[in-house]
């Protein structure tokens, strides 16, 4: 027997707080304006990689259905492409909704989020450190954090850009850096939303 | 002309051709690039994704060190440039934004001021210096060469250049007045993966095969970008897309700067074109 999927939601189920939450982040009371015009998913040029449209996540988040939202493999699909910002006839920011979404599925933890938290985690560490990106301890350490077997599949890609001369294996390190470490701290003392 | 310029990390690293080039074509074209002052990483979109204050904090503490230089940042990298784009309009909208960052950025006894402007290389070129300097330049019309025009995602929306989301027509002209022929390219904004390329390398594989692909329809010789991270995917995954789809693509991928600089008759070392993972060599060669 196929499942039968739940396509009502009780209004008990919504999590009102969380909405209120994201209305309250700059830009996010947009999401109220949606049409449902569905521009978004016609413009996405990863939808057919999405679970849910991104259409969908919006009626969802309308819908107050925080889990399933923030559980979703859509919102780490999103490639910050701006497409859909570009056409929204609402002119609802789409892509910074999609990082508000990012960012509350990093800080809960949620299990899909573990590949970008790895990633984010690891090139805020670095920055951190010398206020500057490193390709070369960006990916390995992304590497050694998520998958350290596929390591030895991205090889060629490493060896290609090292023997072109585009991957430096030192840094270079703002002078400033206790300073900027400061302003990195208050930053994350005051909170990202 | 004179301008504060930001490079951004990639332009270190992986985009080194990228660097070597805009200096090249700068001082052909008689433009003062001034490295803004210690300037640091933008967050990219990492950043955006952990902790939003903190990305603004990174471009406002950039701006306000371009600021002692000059009104007008320049930067070629597409990432960087949506990023300082994305911080002033913030900066100027979101009053509690603004709050944030001017607090933490006291800690280090530095102040967002406002009032720098950010444009791309590409805009400076095109806009400030104009078409028809860059014709005056050239000295080996690139006549013959079939260019693809790829402007990628974050240069054309939703902060960036007043010249069209969907058909920019900017770098075009610019092709045309090197001598170069713009081929048919519909998908000149559309994204090329960006960072899922290592998050989920399906999906970005193929973005960029569909991409090459669609240069290869209308015998491209070459794909012209002005990101460091389409070049990196397009040129550097190229193999492993061919690998992955059974398809032989050898289509150079390089920026707008190198063509320009071959165009006034540049050596291609001064330009970083061995920096190419598929061979630019050839199509360089034709014009040197």
């Amino acid at each position: 027997m196929s499942s039968v999927q739940q396509t009502v939601i009780y209004e008990e189920a919504m999590d009102l707080k969380w909405l209120e939450e994201i209305y309250g982040i700059p830009g996010g009371s947009k999401i109220k304006d949606c049409i449902q015009c569905g521009t978004c998913s016609g413009s996405c040029p990863v939808s057919w990689a999405m679970e849910e449209m991104p259409r969908q996540i919006f009626a969802m988040v309308r819908a107050g259905m925080r889990d399933k939202v923030l559980e979703s493999t859509t919102i780490w699909t999103c490639a910050s492409c701006y497409q859909c910002a570009a056409r929204c006839p609402q002119e609802i920011k789409i892509t910074d909704i999609m990082y508000i979404l990012k960012r509350m599925a990093i800080r809960e933890n949620k299990p899909r989020s573990k590949n970008a938290r790895a990633f984010s985690q690891t090139f805020v560490d670095i920055v951190n450190k010398t206020g500057r990106s490193h390709e070369v301890s960006l990916m390995a350490r992304y590497m050694l954090a998520t998958n350290p077997l596929g390591a030895f599949a991205s090889a060629p890609v490493g060896l290609a850009l090292l023997s072109h001369g585009r991957l430096p294996l030192t840094s270079t390190k703002v002078k400033g850096i206790e300073g900027l470490r400061k302003i990195i701290a208050k930053a994350q003392q005051m909170g990202g939303e | 002309m004179r301008y504060a310029y930001y490079p951004g990390c990639s332009l270190e690293a992986t985009a080194k051709p990228y660097q070597e080039s805009v200096v090249s074509v700068a001082k052909a074209l008689g433009i003062e690039l001034v490295e803004v002052n210690d300037w640091n990483c933008c967050g990219a979109t990492a950043y955006m994704s952990v902790n939003e204050v903190l990305s603004f904090c990174l471009s406002a503490r950039n701006l306000s060190q371009a600021a002692k230089t000059g009104d007008v940042l320049v930067t070629p990298c597409s990432a960087c440039y949506t990023n300082l784009r994305k911080t002033e309009k913030y900066l100027e909208s979101f009053p509690d934004v603004r709050q944030k960052v001017d607090t933490a950025l006291s800690e280090a006894g530095m102040k967002y001021e406002g009032g720098v402007v950010t444009k791309h290389f590409l805009e400076a070129v095109v806009e400030d210096v104009g078409l028809e300097a860059v014709k005056a330049k050239v000295k080996r019309p690139l006549k013959g060469l079939r260019v693809a025009p790829y402007y990628g995602c974050q240069i054309v929306r939703p902060y960036g250049i007043e010249d069209g989301a969907d058909n920019p027509m900017m770098m075009d002209h610019l092709i045309e007045a090197i001598g170069a022929t713009v081929t048919y390219f519909p998908m000149k904004t559309t994204c090329c993966g960006g960072s899922l390329m290592g998050s989920r390398s399906e999906v970005a594989m193929r973005l960029c095969r569909n991409l090459l692909l669609c240069a290869q329809q209308d015998s491209a010789d070459c794909i012209v970008v002005t990101c460091p991270l389409c070049q990196l995917n397009l040129d550097v995954y190229q193999p492993e897309i061919n690998k992955a789809y059974s398809t032989n693509f050898n289509i150079p991928i390089v920026y707008f700067t190198q063509l320009m600089g071959l165009a006034f008759g540049q050596k291609s070392e001064a330009l970083g074109l061995s920096g190419c993972i598929v061979p630019a060599t050839k199509l360089a060669a034709k014009f040197a």
